[in-house]
């Protein structure tokens, strides 16, 4: 089974996130930029299936900050291939604009089997990519995925209903998955690893090629939300906090 | 250009979700200041009309491929061909499962804009104008939505569900299905319920719940310790879930469970709108993170910016004490 896992870079959410002065977009500068976490639960579910059946993983993304951080770290845990596509305008990229860019390579790529990327993205306000991918190729997709197993040439799919609800559907044909969340928490590449795949493998280079982007949301401004703030603040140090917060517990009638 | 807006229930079985509740009452806004009415498409069994009496129109769909189970594809054709029928100005669909699996490729389908994760929408002119909640809920970004359909997907406990429960006779219309439901390459299979097994986070008065500001496996030990203290389950946000460090019943959120304790203590919990969206109608919400423009704040009672570690050693010392 050949699979291809669309990854991203996106602004570490850890960080203090400020507004660019274009109110449009976020300040990038300060920015650091890391793997999405949801692609690399699609690469973990992708890795699984070719280590249970054999085949081929590919990882490809956009070029964004530390972009070969993330391709290499994925040959580092066994991907076979990692692409690349160049020539993006920097800054905030629309998903319908990777959905077009990956579909073009996808066709370029040939055959395979199965398109595999996170279920979301942090910044995704124009859409989630799965959907997107799916309806740019004509090919099927489902988001939410928990799980994707081989069964003969089929890929029997879990999908997360909310609730804890679970659906299961069977792909008989080239399928798109938006992945939540892998079969096990995704793999660690030690350092020296990754530095053993950047000398020993390359990333190979798509161009991006014209696309037509279509219609999407005209973002006017972008803000942090105004604080209700609604929470009381406990202030004070570990032991008077501590005591604060079991005196709230006792109020309730949940504690002695 | 038609006036009508058109609510998706994101319902596969069992009960109809409280969001669709919630997008039917704003979708009557909505039209109302459009001057159009409401459909609501209920794919699959309808059950009785009493449900959607606030809406002016059912849709429904009927084909085997639609009766059990769910297939993102089928979803998909049925929800392109009522929309193809109806012409909506506005799709409304939530930010469950199938608003994340369905919305994009739809707006994608029909060529007009969709916006995501929308907490607020409004008319001006003859544009639809949202408010959406980006990165983890950290920021806002207002977006026009422009064309003769255009598509959002709103976040669940954005709007009151009241106002789209009340009483009317809606008329039921039958769209015929698509014939592309013949041809499926992604077919239905079996839906399971929830495992029951496990521990039961739901009946619990208080929570004590772990987030990704844990850090690791170890570290979530303290957090037991204390849970085991207050001879309580302990809970956790999604990431420390998908990371293995706690099982699936242990989660809290909208893949997860919904709890409604006396009190929620939050430890190293952001606070992302699908974990609130699964503990916001807690009675009392106390939250422990040391970022202080944390999105859990908005919705806590109490909260501290003190680091867990010294501070859950503190509380155990206090009830051994």
């Amino acid at each position: 089974m050949k699979i291809i896992v669309g990854m991203r870079q996106l602004a570490d959410l850890v960080e203090e996130l400020e507004v660019a002065d274009s109110e449009v977009d976020i300040d990038r500068d300060f920015v650091k930029f890391v793997s999405n976490e949801w692609d690399e639960a699609a690469l973990e579910e992708a890795l699984l299936i070719k280590e249970a059946v054999g085949g081929e993983v590919v990882v490809v993304a956009l070029d964004e900050p530390d972009v070969d951080q993330t391709l290499y770290s994925a040959i580092a845990k066994g991907a076979d291939r990692a692409v690349k596509i160049v020539g993006v305008e920097e800054g905030w990229t629309p998903t319908r604009l990777r959905a077009q860019l990956l579909a073009k390579w996808l066709e370029s790529e040939g055959s395979w089997d199965a398109f595999f990327t996170g279920v979301q993205a942090a910044d995704d306000l124009d859409g989630q990519l799965a959907g997107l991918v799916g309806a740019t190729l004509g090919v099927p997709h489902a988001a939410v995925v928990s799980k994707a197993e081989p069964e003969g040439s089929s890929l029997r799919i879990t999908q997360e209903l909310g609730g804890g609800t679970l659906a299961e559907s069977i792909a008989t044909g080239k399928v798109v998955l938006g992945v939540q969340a892998g079969r096990q928490a995704p793999r660690y590449a030690p350092i020296t690893r990754i530095r053993q795949a950047m000398s020993t493998s390359s990333i190979e280079m798509f161009e991006a090629p014209e696309v037509d982007l279509g219609p999407g949301p005209k973002v006017r401004k972008i803000y942090p939300p105004q604080s209700k703030g609604q929470a009381t603040m406990l202030d004070g140090d570990p032991v008077e906090v501590a005591e604060k917060i079991v005196e709230l517990i006792r109020a309730k009638g949940l504690v002695r | 250009m038609s006036k009508d807006v058109l609510v998706i229930n994101e319902r596969v079985q069992g009960e109809n979700p409280d969001l669709t509740f919630e997008l039917i009452g704003k979708a009557k806004e909505i039209a109302g200041s459009l001057g159009g009415s409401v459909g609501v498409l209920v794919v699959g069994d309808l059950g009785g009309t009493d449900a959607f009496g606030a809406a002016d129109r059912i849709y429904t769909v009927e084909h085997e491929a639609l009766s059990t189970g769910y297939s993102s594809q089928a979803w998909e054709e049925a929800v392109l061909a009522v929309v193809e029928a109806v012409q909506p100005k506005l799709v409304l669909f939530g930010t469950g499962t199938i608003g994340i699996d369905l919305a994009g490729s739809i707006a994608k389908r029909v060529s007009g804009p969709l916006a995501s994760y929308v907490i607020d929408l409004a008319i001006e002119g003859d544009d639809v104008v949202a408010t959406s909640q980006l990165y983890g809920g950290k920021l806002l970004a207002e977006s026009v939505l422009e064309g003769d359909t255009v598509v959002v997907s709103v976040i669940a406990g954005s709007f009151p569900s009241e106002a789209g429960r009340s009483g009317g006779s809606p008329e039921v219309v039958s769209v015929s299905a698509p014939a592309s439901l013949a041809s499926l390459s992604l077919l239905p299979g079996v839906v399971k319920e929830p495992d029951k097994t496990g521990v039961d986070i739901t009946t619990s008065e208080l929570l004590v719940s772990v987030g990704r500001g844990v850090g690791s496996q170890a570290n979530i030990e303290m957090l037991q310790e204390l849970a085991d203290a207050f001879k309580v389950p302990l809970s956790a946000s999604r990431p420390v879930i998908d990371q293995g460090w706690l099982p699936k019943p242990h989660q809290v959120g909208k893949s997860g469970k919904k709890v409604k304790p006396k009190v929620y203590l939050a430890f190293g919990i952001s606070g992302a709108p699908e974990h609130l969206e699964g503990m916001r109608s807690s009675e009392m919400i106390i939250a422990c993170n040391t970022d202080p423009k944390a999105p859990i704040f908005e919705v806590a009672h109490y909260g501290t910016t003190l680091d867990l570690f010294d501070l859950v050693p503190e509380i155990l010392e206090k009830l051994e004490a």
